[in-house]
């Protein structure tokens, strides 16, 4: 079997420029992360304080969003060498991905309108907002707040 | 260039060359991963509805807070490491799909053993991360009635707290959590083992050198495809279920 084997093609400068930019974006995709990390522990602090800012955290949480973004385009354009393909070739690929803008805002808005027609029985009733969060202990839940909560 | 493809635009359809210049097999594989995005996509999207659906959902800082083997509050340090060993054996996979290219078996092998050792690493690490979730029990008020539970499919003593005979306690959480959890980080896991697999089996061909035989190392491409878009897809897993 080893008899095919061959000498490698010797390394061109073509070849150096393309490891390089390999490495440069792992090192991209290595910074993002700990960015990304860096802001998760952000919201854990925030979110320890007494009084935490959601909008504040949505904020962080949406930046989030855009570096995870940032990092599936380099792995999509380099490590997978779709960016070098032909352009025909990108917008085959990339155009069905553009169902997932209609498939997250309807399905989060659905799930968000479940949340709302429970919350006040499909609008029969104000819903009474009762925040149970962790620093902030609810003493006796009233009975018919409870109906949309398992507790088996 | 600009006129040559101008030139060629009207036959580029017409037969006789392959119009998005890539080989039926490579532009398969596009196409499945095209399909299984939309799996995984469907999985996280349809995980988000019911979490907009909910009042309360769990703290991931406090469900995902443990390192194996230290007893300290790490929150998001294990699963750092795991993204860590899955972009890096993302990029020994691009250097071994490039030294294909290179018909260099040598290059080709060294790296494809790396990308396998990260492969392992990663399933290693949530193996441990699963057994950890299951089999740690936490204190969760039942009823009226104290409980230990563990992270599963069917129990999640991550809801909120509450007070109880003078302390604070923690109630039942969604359901749903555990099954979503485990459904899409187990569903991630079996091809995280697909590629494994796949990636010895290209290791072995390699040594044998069929490649070199065959004169060129196209199946490490489509192997190298399949295995970023598991790294892929665990950047999203990861922004979905520990980020945000």
């Amino acid at each position: 079997m080893s008899l095919a084997v061959s000498t490698p093609l010797p390394s061109t400068e073509a070849d150096v420029a393309h490891v390089k930019r390999i490495w440069k974006a792992f090192w991209i995709l290595l910074i993002l992360t700990i960015l990304e990390l860096g802001l998760g522990l952000t919201i854990y602090f925030i979110n320890l304080g007494a009084n935490p800012n959601e909008l504040l955290v949505l904020v962080i949480k949406g930046v989030i969003c855009i570096f995870t973004l940032a990092k599936a385009f380099y792995i999509i354009s380099i490590f997978m060498h779709l960016g070098d393909e032909v352009r025909s070739m990108i917008l085959t690929i990339g155009i069905p991905m553009g169902l997932f803008i209609w498939f997250i805002i309807a399905f989060i808005a659905d799930g968000s309108s479940y949340r709302n027609l429970r919350n006040t029985d499909a609008g029969s009733r104000k819903y009474i907002e009762q925040r149970e969060r962790v620093h902030q202990p609810a003493l006796t839940p009233a009975p018919a707040e409870k109906s949309d909560k398992k507790l088996d | 260039m600009e006129t040559a493809v101008a030139n060629t635009r009207t036959s580029l359809w017409s037969g006789g060359r392959s119009p998005f210049n890539v080989s039926y097999g490579k532009l398969m594989m596009w196409f499945f991963l095209v399909s299984d995005s939309f799996t995984f996509g469907a999985f996280l999207i349809s995980y988000g509805s019911i979490r907009f659906s909910q009042n309360d959902w769990v703290d991931h800082n406090a469900v995902f807070s443990k390192f194996p083997g230290i007893d300290a509050n790490l929150p998001l340090a294990f699963v750092s490491l795991m993204t860590f060993i899955l972009i890096f054996s993302s990029v020994t996979m691009v250097l071994a799909v490039h030294q294909g290219h290179k018909m260099n078996q040598k290059g080709v092998e060294k790296w494809l053993f790396l990308t396998i050792l990260g492969g392992l690493g990663f399933l290693v690490c949530q193996a441990l991360e699963w057994t950890h979730l299951i089999t740690h029990t936490h204190e969760v008020l039942v009823n009226g009635v104290l409980q230990h539970w563990g992270t599963t499919t069917s129990h999640n003593p991550w809801g909120p707290h509450v007070m109880f005979n003078g302390a604070m306690v923690a109630t039942p959480g969604p359901v749903a959590f555990g099954g979503y959890f485990f459904g899409i980080t187990g569903f991630h896991g079996f091809h995280v083992t697909c590629g494994v697999i796949i990636n010895i089996i290209m290791l072995i061909k390699t040594k044998r050198g069929d490649f070199q035989m065959r004169g060129h190392y196209e199946m490490i491409e489509k192997a190298g495809l399949y295995w970023h878009f598991v790294d892929l897809v665990w950047v999203f897993v990861f922004l979905c279920f520990y980020l945000i």
